[in-house]
């Protein structure tokens, strides 16, 4: 396959690139730095005993929206097609920290949602013009439900799950596959400094699993896969009942 | 720190209070930090945090291979990369480490911090033989690039220099070529120690990987038995025409009781292991079960229980001769000493150029001791036997050895200690590990 990562120099998208590298597929990094790209391409070409240059890397940052029709063109030019379009990038801060910086809130909103989903649109456009393929991106868990410790991330992640879901009613019928993926709470550079609660996930194990659901087109993803029955959980709570409780 | 939080070796003794700081971005997290830990696989107090300092960098997530260049050999890592991704992507398309340690779930970072040594010491030496250049941050805040020609000092002092001469962030070494991912090795009984020193001397002509199992309980007519295990590449048609799948193992779930360990049922498990160890030709033999015999069993520190275990591993020099390595026995088969029954024994080349690399031209032993009172004096003890014998103990195993026990045993350490001075005069750099065996305070002013 034919792969275009977002994401792929850190936690869950590094550890998916590599997998998906080590099999065989062709890959091609976007990033917001340069330097960085380079050396997780030239970790990845490494890894699958590939020669030197032969993982491409061009700059795209979430933040520049008019960055994302360049970037997948040039993907799509080094790669000679595309098959799939993963993205892995996004912005996490506490609630706390989100709270009391209305410019990082407002950001973090604009990453994680509004930009996510206009550069999914440009993905869309490109896949459904080459006849098939598949969209893989990663929401949050956070999504799922109105929680305390992520009110403004798990909103932004909502509304990601949403629009994903329903671009893959529209179109999965034209050959383009949407795979919402939702990690729990996985060890990550991302998640460092915050409280570990028990389920938590290494980003591997998360990676495998999103390998066998690219594969096969499944829609929603829950990884580590016991998050699937935690949220299942907490969507059946009562409203009240999530009022108490701090999780 | 945020949380409070404790940080223990493989060991699990000492436990201290710290947290670890984890990025993909290493250079950042270093910046003013004492100490950056690995994967922990060290089994005292060595990549533990100083007290009042507790806050280290980890490596484990900048774990990126940067160039590796298959004419020569030549590989350029994040300090964080583990040997087990190494070993599971390049063995296989016939490229190994040129020396590995007993398991493969350490950091490249921390195989130059501890300049580890394998089953081919005696050929080819540890570690950081191999490692061409190393880029740091230096304890005043700078990134520095050292080699054999390039602030050489600082790559002498810093290749088994626990981490204590500055950050470790990449790390450039060579790989070497294997004629197959499989081994060709057979195994030979051995009576006592005194047999031990003649068979690892005459593998060592023949066999590029020498190592031994010796009885750490057993006394009399039985002291110092073994099984002596020797291997090469396997080459042709010795190989099986598939790579080695790795081997599934199993976690061991908990903490055992610490009673689990006694003279018993080491002297149980001691014999059935020689009885199951005859002298065996030579055959074809998993890497996993030669080189990573315990990693089958992960968590296998916790046979030890809760109140944890050190590992003794120290070099007696060869001039000592049999008679020395027999009272070296006799002490650790005391009547009251509980040995473990995973003992090795192994013959050391002559010692490489890391100022504070542990092997030298001796026999080596390594032995696991729970934690117990009697401990530290059965340590004291054996420390004064190997200070008479000019041998020297392995900081990375270390927890018990007192600071005068180790300046007489290292001859080096005041060249390492002027070197580290001149690269930390500030003595910013420091574990808990430092404070108990070496005096790294801030340099001392003039006369008062």
């Amino acid at each position: 396959m034919k792969i275009v990562v977002l994401g792929a120099t850190k936690g869950m998208g590094r550890a998916l690139a590599r997998r998906l590298c080590e099999r065989g597929d062709a890959l091609f990094l976007l990033g917001r730095d340069p330097e960085d790209l380079s050396r997780s391409a030239r970790d990845l070409e490494a890894r699958a005993g590939r020669p030197a240059g032969s993982v491409g890397t061009a700059v795209c940052d979430l933040e520049r929206p008019e960055g994302f029709a360049p970037a997948l063109a040039a993907a799509e030019a080094g790669l000679g097609g595309l098959d799939t379009v993963v993205v892995t990038a996004g912005l996490f801060e506490t609630q706390e920290r989100l709270e009391a910086d209305a410019e990082l809130a407002r950001r973090l909103l604009t990453v994680d949602f509004a930009n996510t989903v206009v550069f999914c649109e440009e993905a869309r456009r490109r896949l459904l013009a080459r006849g098939a393929g598949t969209l893989c991106v990663f929401s949050s868990v956070a999504g799922e439900r109105g929680r305390k410790p992520v009110v403004l991330y798990g909103a932004a992640k909502a509304g990601l799950s949403r629009y994903l879901e329903g671009l893959d009613h529209k179109f999965r019928a034209q050959g383009l596959r949407t795979i919402c993926v939702k990690p729990g709470f996985v060890r990550t550079g991302m998640t460092e400094g915050l409280k570990t609660p028990p389920f938590a996930g290494e980003p591997d194990a998360v990676a495998a699993r999103v390998v066998k659901a690219i594969d096969r087109g499944q829609p929603v993803v829950y990884a580590p896969g016991i998050w699937g029955l935690i949220m299942l959980v907490i969507r059946l709570l009562p409203r009240f009942v999530m009022r108490k409780i701090g999780f | 720190m945020k949380r409070a939080e404790t940080l223990a070796g493989w060991g699990r003794s000492p436990v201290v209070p710290g947290c670890e700081v984890r990025s993909e971005d290493l250079p950042r997290i270093t910046v003013g930090r004492p100490l950056t830990r690995g994967l922990g696989r060290s089994y005292g107090d060595s990549s533990l945090p100083a007290a009042g300092d507790p806050v280290v960098a980890s490596a484990v997530l900048a774990d990126r291979i940067l160039a590796f260049d298959p004419d020569s050999g030549t590989l350029r890592a994040e300090a964080g990369l583990p040997l087990s991704d190494l070993y599971r992507l390049f063995l296989p398309r016939g490229w190994f480490v040129p020396v590995t340690p007993g398991t493969q779930f350490v950091t490249v970072g921390g195989m130059v911090a501890s300049d580890i040594h394998g089953g081919n010491h005696h050929r080819d030496g540890c570690f950081g033989a191999h490692v061409t250049e190393l880029r740091m941050r230096v304890a005043d805040g700078r990134i520095v690039d050292c080699s054999r020609t390039e602030e050489r000092d600082l790559f002498r002092a810093t290749v088994g220099g626990m981490g204590l001469t500055g950050h470790i962030l990449e790390v450039t070494f060579r790989m070497v070529r294997v004629s197959s991912p499989w081994l060709w090795g057979e195994s030979e009984r051995v009576r006592n120690v005194g047999e031990f020193v003649e068979v690892l001397g005459r593998a060592a002509a023949d066999w590029p990987f020498t190592k031994g199992w010796i009885d750490c309980v057993s006394r009399g007519k039985n002291l110092g038995r073994g099984v002596m295990f020797r291997a090469r590449w396997a080459q042709g048609a010795e190989a099986p025409a598939k790579p080695p799948t790795p081997k599934k193992g199993f976690t061991l779930p908990m903490n055992l009781p610490s009673w689990t360990l006694n003279r018993l049922t080491a002297r149980v498990f001691n014999g059935l292991y020689y009885q199951t160890h005859p002298t065996r030709p030579a055959s074809v033999i998993h890497p996993d079960v030669f080189f990573y015999p315990l990693d089958a069993i992960r968590h296998w520190n916790r046979v030890y229980g809760k109140k944890g275990f050190t590992q003794y591993q120290c070099v007696i020099p060869h001039s000592s001769g049999p008679r020395a390595l027999t009272r070296f026995l006799e002490m650790v088969t005391r009547p009251g000493v509980v040995a473990s029954p995973v003992c090795v024994i192994k013959d050391c080349g002559p010692e490489g150029d890391g100022l504070l690399s542990f092997p030298k031209s001796g026999i080596s032993f390594a032995i696991d001791f729970p934690v117990r009172p009697w401990t530290q004096g059965l340590i004291d003890s054996l420390n004064d036997l190997v200070v008479g014998e000019g041998g020297r103990i392995y900081l990375a195993k270390d927890t018990f050895t007192r600071r005068d026990h180790f300046a007489k045993m290292e001859p080096r350490l005041a060249e390492w200690q002027s070197i580290r001075r001149q690269w930390d005069p500030e003595g910013r750099l420091r574990s808990a590990q430092s404070e108990r065996l070496l005096d790294l305070g801030p340099t001392k002013g003039g006369s008062p």
